[in-house]
């Protein structure tokens, strides 16, 4: 068939993308506090004491503490409020 | 899928650092071995990656302006039959069978089969609930569903499942299938399958809305795309395409619409969340309450199931006793259980019910606190669901996996 069609686009309409800055870096982690964000997958909790092992054998003066929100896959606004509180940054793990 | 994620949340240069999968099953030592290893993406020290990530200053891409508008346009450039169809299969615009083309008459036919305008807003999908979620219109609805080689006439079922906010093309790992049940007048309206094969291909109206609702899910939220914005290990069946009608003149019971709260001559579509895993059986034969348990021991505990049934089947457990599709559920609840060790070592059952556990929410925490050999319940009599359908050629059913989240929907509102 030599026929030119017009037929429609089946894509639905994407939300408008609005930037975020991304957070200050920190000059150093010496001295600093670093939560460790265990997101409660299933085994993520071994995987985070291996990752607060790991800091406190090779950067011993970077302070590491473990925190939970309150369930998986759902915000925790108190456990943000928290780390923006008393720490100086995160690591988030995810996974399965 | 992290860095599209990041990309449409605004922080595109968000520092991420992957070790390899999976964590679930893996002793200390070997995620130890994770951490002291290889970014398997970018082929660095996952830990040299995370402390650069920290530490390191920002550069010029992470402090521009990363907002940006996006649309897409209603109609495509006009081209040859042979090459749009190219176009949509080389998008993941379709399933990968043959689709009809969306030619603007096509279109226009099937927005006939609703009183809505084309340009109303039906509703947003999305992938998943972390994800941003695409909008879609009446006409956006219709071109998918002439795709899929729908009728006008089930237009106001696929519009009801458009607008149900859950998508048939659900990203997670898990491998989700959603399983869409229709209730009430619009059944025999359209000619829908209840009878024999009512589960299988043998109607065109049962499989062109279920195929409609998968075609409008993926294009409709922005894609299904391995990797991207699909991924499921293994996939499902189901996703296919699973929409069926409950017989409900043939059932003893009464009808699932109507369990949920519409009048018998409402018409609804039922979604169910799930389709995990599927059972089988017969009867009820001597041993059903045996056969039962077995069954529901070998389900997927997080997945509270759907118990699909012949009417003959159905009749059947009414020379049982049970008069009421709520005295069967009754009984499946108080029946469905395993030893406290084997339900807490399911993955999801970890992963999502034990922080309720942790926290107290009943009936989680009492099955926490239960020893390992102690037998605990699975579901809540409110999780379970039994829908009748099937040609009476053999007292069969079936049971598969299908969380029911307030997720009956009015077709009605959408003719």
């Amino acid at each position: 068939m030599t026929d030119r069609l017009t037929v429609h686009d089946p894509r639905g309409y994407p939300p408008k993308v609005t930037g975020k800055r991304l957070a200050p870096r920190l000059e150093s982690l010496d001295g600093k506090v670093v939560y460790l964000v265990d997101c409660l997958f299933d085994n993520s909790a071994a995987f985070m004491d291996q990752m607060q092992d790991w800091f406190s054998h090779n950067l011993p003066a970077v302070e590491t503490r473990i925190i939970r929100p309150r369930e998986s896959w759902v915000d925790d606004p108190d456990m943000r409020t928290a780390i923006s509180k008393s720490g100086d940054a995160a690591i988030l793990g995810v996974g399965l | 899928m992290c860095r599209s994620t990041a990309l449409a949340n605004g922080t595109p240069t968000q520092r991420q650092a992957f070790v390899p999968q999976p964590v679930v099953g893996r002793t200390p030592a070997q995620l130890r071995g994770y951490i002291e290893g290889l970014d398997p993406i970018s082929n660095r020290p996952v830990m040299q990656e995370i402390i650069e990530g920290l530490a390191n200053p920002l550069n010029d891409n992470d402090l521009k302006d990363m907002s940006f508008e996006r649309s897409t346009p209603r109609l495509l450039p006009p081209s040859g039959e042979a090459d749009l169809e190219q176009l949509f299969m080389d998008n993941r615009w379709t399933d990968f069978q043959p689709i009809v083309l969306p030619i603007e008459a096509r279109v226009a036919a099937m927005l006939a089969g609703t009183s809505h305008g084309p340009d109303e807003t039906v509703g947003q999908l999305r992938p998943t609930f972390f994800r941003e979620a695409w909008e879609s219109t009446v006409e956006k609805v219709a071109v998918n569903a002439v795709m899929a080689g729908a009728r006008p006439e089930y237009f106001p079922v696929i519009l009801a499942l458009a607008a149900s906010g859950i998508t048939a093309r659900q990203s997670s790992t898990n491998s989700f299938g959603m399983i869409s049940v229709v209730n009430g007048p619009i059944r025999h309206e359209i000619g829908m399958n209840c009878g024999i094969g009512a589960m299988g291909p043998y109607n065109h109206a049962n499989a062109a809305i279920g195929r409609a609702y998968g075609l409008l899910s993926q294009n409709l939220q922005g894609g299904s795309v391995p990797g991207d914005t699909y991924m499921g290990s293994l996939g499902n069946w189901y996703a296919q395409g699973a929409t069926f009608a409950e017989n409900e003149e043939a059932s003893p019971w009464t009808p699932l619409h109507v369990q949920k709260g519409f009048k018998p001559e409402d018409s609804t579509v039922s979604i169910f969340v799930g389709g995990w895993y599927t059972q089988a059986g017969y009867g009820p034969r001597e041993t059903w309450r045996e056969k039962l348990r077995r069954t529901f021991r070998a389900c997927e505990p997080y997945q509270p199931p759907v118990f699909v049934m012949d009417p003959l089947s159905a009749r059947g457990f009414v020379a049982e006793g049970f008069d009421s599709k709520e005295k069967l559920i009754e009984w499946c609840a108080e029946n469905a259980e395993m030893p406290a060790r084997e339900y807490w070592d399911d993955l999801w059952v970890q992963t999502l019910l034990r922080p309720h556990a942790v926290a107290g929410v009943e009936p989680y925490a009492s099955r926490l606190k239960a020893a390992p050999d102690e037998l605990v319940k699975l579901w809540q009599p409110e999780q379970i669901n039994i829908v009748v359908t099937g040609g009476e050629t053999q007292p069969a059913w079936k049971m598969f996996g299908g969380a029911w989240r307030n997720s009956t929907f009015s077709v009605d509102s959408w003719r």
